[in-house]
């Protein structure tokens, strides 16, 4: 038997309209009173029907003012978004529960019964986020163990990177080309030796000192702008016609990428040290970024290599046959090409990096998580680990978040250009 | 004629000079750290070998699927990690795809909560790190759940604790019996398709595969209980108290935090890379597909079967085995809660105890390597005996 | 003879825009039609409504004695018995031209899986593509995968074709060995409604034209009147664009 009864058209809209909302209203007036006030209104309903009743109720309301065409913008936008069939009217309604049921909650421990003013644990009051853990090692989980007093070398350094990424946009072209090199090859000796010290008079501060995010950009910053050059060399070599350079790219590329990074990082802690001559020291950050720089190498090698394999083959016919050679052919004409085709895998790659720097806590380098890590076990501060990790989540989702809106970006206007 | 051979030696030059290089330099630098580890061991007295690993491991691991004390070997405990990661991986694969598959479809719903609740979740799974996903179940939401004495209860017959989730544990007689029951299910399934195509071909006639498959997954194992001999006891945990202030649940089998977080944050996060490449696979699918099959009369079902799902698995199917692959590197993880996997156990505490670092990492690295080609293997052959055919 | 397709009073909206308005027509069996208009006049909609591939809001469409509407259980089995030929070919990818032209027959007719390729070569012969059976579609030209679509339509035997531009995706060379296709399906008396600009065709094979502008039907006539002496004016300029 056919259940279309009941159903509302053009002419009795109105009187469906009245039933379909007020059935509506008395299922939210139940999850409201059930969440709020802690009181059931349907509690007369044996256990389970009670429980469903904002459902149940809601539904039939939605069938009620379920019409497909009615003339007003609003119930029109309702039913066909939210109310198309009795299925995702049901779906509709859970979601809303759901986000009536448990948004409230979150929202008071996160805003509003949280604390932020005050300077020591005891000045958190319990029922919200004590958000003056944050506070209090603000500067920690920037810097990491690094000395206040010396900090602003940190800020020059990266200042000036900023600026200058900034002026690649800015500048016109012929400038461009300075800046590029200016930060590829002498800003990083700079900014390391401005960094780490022990010249023209600024104290040395060794590397195990660094951590905090400055120590994740630090990081990532180096190992995105070697690991870039390497992928590209690894993926001309793995497409090369020379057996001898093919394969020994294909057994590097496969062996980074059949590891874990956690187990690159053990590599270069503890194995790494072995094969090299009895005595002799290399930086445990060092360390660090060749590991990393290696591995995401392998993988942008791979995302090179889809960009090379999707260009047609009449554009490697065309250099050719104006008398291109391999490495000029590549450089003008194959490698613009196939860059700009795999944007989106590229800037993945960079993010997949950011996202993994804080595994260098396996060789005992503290970037921000680790930094969280150390501060919830001091004694002051025991507990605050929800806090902590919560505020490290945000940090990194914003900067994971930019950098992936700005590749879509990205993407759609060099597409448009075209 | 002289030329020519002179002309040739050239050419050849041209291509032999840098192959020679690189496998020059390759060799080069493998010696130079050959013979720098040779000198670091011999000052340290350790040889080079793998002897150590039939040693008395002493060690206790807090976890394990099998029988195991500081008695045994490495080689045992080696085992011990080993199983353990294939176990969250598998638990780990399993979630991903249901909550991939699940948000992935939700994304391309025309209801309007649903397809935003399913984008929020992969915008935000999706870019915060996996560590810090796993430090926050771990030390803040697991840590958050009662103690012993005020767990939460689920009909009394499981309870979830700070200090893991207890479940009843299996207890079988005859297991293996009910093990043939569901090969002998699966082996008549078989059998049975095989009929049903055959039927299909010859006569036209179609046999409801679906339903006597479902019908013999339920009757035959339900038979091997009823005439095959084969009980099943459960075990419920059970809370006693220890001391004056601490109670714990003793019988049952207990899912330890550690292993709950670490398959938690591995299934969210590796869900919201599924779920994309099962929207790239069902958009891929034109619109026009669904409408010839329905011109020709298909049915919903057999245009879902037909025509859209061999399509839609051909693009959904390569990446997605590839996120398998992924997290069951990303379980590596695990060395930063302290559950027990090959890391933690072999290249962690096994490697401190023996400071055999190059033998022991090799091993590690050597078996999460066979794990990555094996499954490429397979990739490489299912794309190849699947690939839609082009001029 | 009474009519094998009738639409009486047809209306459609997507969204507040209406596509269709007030559409009549009638059609009996064995007979021709050529639907032709500007773009965006409806013209696809009207034919897609006949086999619901469009829901239609007010009015009754019956095809073969069947109401199509949305109370009709099992509109599967009018869709077997109307044939339809898309602009973009739509085959299956995944499937040999052979098993393309065999699913339906298979699934859907519940033939014996020999029958049903004895079937579908017997149309692919008809098209003249039989040596194509075994390749995919990805390796044939666009005129042979039209005639492959057609063939995969023809294999469910239906009693009417609908034909939704079907030679506009073709490059020129190709789109006379489609036509020649279709005038001989003409020729063996299918019933057949033809979306098409394609002129020559119209006046060769079509029983009755019908011009549609903005969603209605303008001009219904005879072949060679609607040709010589074009009624409305808006018929006349279309025609004076594309002769």
């Amino acid at each position: 038997m056919n259940l279309i009864i009941f159903k509302p058209n053009k002419e009795n809209l109105s009187k469906y309209l009245v039933l379909g909302i007020s059935l509506l209203s008395i299922g939210f007036i139940d999850i409201f009173s059930n969440t709020f006030l802690n009181f059931n209104i349907t509690s007369f309903f044996p256990g389970i029907i009670s429980y469903l009743s904002p459902l149940l109720l809601g539904s039939i309301g939605l069938y009620f003012i379920r019409i497909e065409y009615s003339g007003s913008k609003t119930l029109d936008a309702i039913n066909k978004n939210l109310n198309s069939s009795n299925f995702n009217a049901i779906l509709s309604l859970i979601v809303i529960f759901v986000i009536i049921k448990y948004i409230p909650s979150l929202l008071n421990w996160v805003f509003f019964d949280a604390n932020f003013i005050g300077s020591a644990k005891e000045d958190c009051t319990g029922d919200g986020a004590c958000w003056i853990f944050v506070k209090v090692w603000f500067n920690r989980f920037m810097y990491g163990m690094y000395p206040d007093t010396e900090q602003w070398r940190i800020n020059i350094s990266f200042l000036t990177l900023f600026t200058s990424i900034g002026a690649i946009f800015v500048l016109p072209q012929k400038f461009k080309k300075y800046i590029i090199l200016f930060l590829l090859f002498i800003f990083p000796l700079i900014a390391l030796n401005l960094i780490s010290g022990g010249i023209f008079g600024l104290k040395l501060i060794r590397t195990g000192s660094w951590g905090g995010l400055s120590l994740t950009f630090i990081v990532s910053a180096f190992a995105l702008i070697f690991c870039f050059p390497i992928g590209v060399f690894l993926a001309l070599g793995r497409r090369s016609d020379l057996p001898a350079i093919k394969y020994s790219s294909i057994g590097f590329i496969e062996l980074w990428r059949g590891v874990p990074l956690i187990t690159v990082l053990f590599m270069s802690a503890v194995m790494f040290p072995m094969f090299l001559p009895d005595g002799t020291y290399m930086d445990k950050l060092m360390r660090v970024i060749i590991a990393i720089t290696l591995f995401e190498a392998a993988y942008m090698a791979e995302v090179v290599r889809g960009g090379l394999q999707a260009l047609s083959r009449g554009q490697y016919d065309a250099a050719k046959s104006l008398g291109m050679g391999y490495w000029r052919m590549h450089f003008l004409i194959i490698l613009p090409q196939a860059l700009k085709l795999v944007i989106p895998g590229i800037a993945n790659t960079f993010l997949a990096l950011v996202k993994d720097t804080p595994l260098i806590f396996v060789v005992g380098l503290l970037e921000l998580a680790g930094m969280i890590g150390l501060a919830k076990t001091n004694p002051e501060w025991l507990g605050m680990a929800a806090e902590g990790y919560v505020f490290a989540a945000f940090v990194f989702w914003i900067i994971c978040f930019a950098m992936s809106r700005y590749s879509q970006n990205l993407e759609k206007k060099l597409s448009t250009e075209r | 004629m002289n030329l020519k051979v002179f002309s040739i030696d050239l050419k050849n030059k041209k291509r032999l000079i840098p192959q020679v290089l690189t496998l020059l330099s390759i060799v080069l630098l493998l010696s130079y750290f050959t013979f720098n580890a040779q000198v670091n061991m011999d000052n340290r007295g350790i040889a080079f070998g793998f002897g150590f690993l039939t040693q008395e491991a002493s060690f206790d691991i807090g976890f394990s699927l099998i029988d195991y004390d500081g008695s045994d070997s490495y080689a045992r405990a080696f085992l011990v990690g080993l199983l353990n990661t294939l176990l969250v991986s598998v638990i780990g694969i399993f979630f991903a795809t249901l909550i991939g598959v699940t948000v992935g479809i939700g994304r391309l719903s025309s209801n309007y909560l649903v397809a935003k609740f399913s984008e929020v979740y992969v915008e935000v799974f999706r870019n915060i790190p996996l560590l810090l996903q796993l430090f926050f179940w771990y030390f803040a939401a697991l840590r958050a759940l009662p103690l012993p004495e005020e767990a939460i209860n689920f009909n009394d017959i499981s309870y979830l604790t700070v200090k893991g989730w207890y479940v009843p544990k299996f207890i079988w007689t005859n297991f293996s019996i009910f093990i043939y029951s569901f090969l002998a299910a699966i082996v008549a399934i078989i059998f049975v398709s095989k009929h049903a195509k055959k039927q299909r071909e010859e006569f036209g006639k179609h046999v409801p595969l679906f339903y006597i498959g479902t019908a013999l997954l339920f009757i035959l194992p339900t038979l091997s209980f009823l005439v095959g001999g084969v009980t099943l006891k459960f075990e419920i945990p059970v809370l006693e108290q220890m001391s004056a202030t601490i109670f714990n649940f003793k019988g049952g089998v207990s899912i330890i935090p550690e292993l709950m977080s670490l398959a938690m944050a591995l299934s969210m996060y590796t869900a919201t890379f599924i779920a994309e490449n099962v929207r790239a696979g069902i958009l891929g699918i034109g619109k026009g597909q669904k409408e010839a099959a329905a011109s020709i009369g298909l049915t919903k079902t057999q245009i879902l079967k037909l025509v859209v799902l061999p399509q839609a698995l051909r693009i959904i199917i390569p990446p997605t085995t590839n996120q398998y692959l992924n997290l069951t590197k990303n379980s590596s993880l695990a060395a930063a809660i302290a559950y027990p996997d090959i890391v933690l156990v072999f290249a962690g505490t096994a490697l401190m105890q023996t400071g055999r670092a190059i033998e022991i990492v090799s091993i590690t690295m050597g078996t999460y390597l066979l794990i990555s080609i094996s499954i490429s293997s397979f990739m490489n052959w299912y794309n190849q005996s699947v690939a839609i055919k082009e001029k | 003879m009474s009519n094998i397709i009738e639409l009486k009073n047809v209306n459609k909206w997507f969204d507040k825009f209406q596509v269709l308005k007030e559409i009549n027509l009638e059609v009996k069996p064995k007979e021709k039609i050529v639907v032709c208009g500007p773009s965006g006049s409806g013209k696809s909609t009207l034919i897609r409504c006949i086999n619901r591939l469009e829901i239609h809001q007010e009015g009754s469409i019956v095809v073969d004695g069947k109401e199509i509407s949305e109370k009709t259980k099992n509109i599967e089995n009018i869709r077997a018995e109307v044939g339809m030929v898309f602009q973009q070919f739509n085959l299956f990818p995944h499937l040999s031209i052979l098993d393309n032209c065999s699913l339906a027959p298979i699934w859907v007719k519940k033939l014996p899986k020999k029958q049903a390729e004895e079937l579908a070569m017997e149309n692919l012969k008809r098209v003249q593509i039989e040596d194509q059976a075994i390749k995919f579609p990805g390796q044939l030209s666009g005129g042979q995968q039209q005639r492959a679509a057609i063939a995969r339509a023809l294999c469910m035997e239906p009693k009417i074709m609908l034909f939704d531009e079907p030679t506009s995706a073709l490059d020129p060379e190709m789109i006379k060995e489609v036509l020649d296709v279709m005038v001989d399906l003409a020729k063996g008396g299918m019933t057949m409604i033809v979306v098409t600009h394609e002129m020559g065709f119209a006046k060769e094979v079509a029983d009755n034209m019908i011009f549609m502008d903005e969603g209605r039907i303008v001009e219904r006539a005879k072949t060679n009147d609607f040709f010589e002496n074009p009624k409305s004016e808006r018929t006349k300029l279309f025609l004076s664009q594309i002769l």
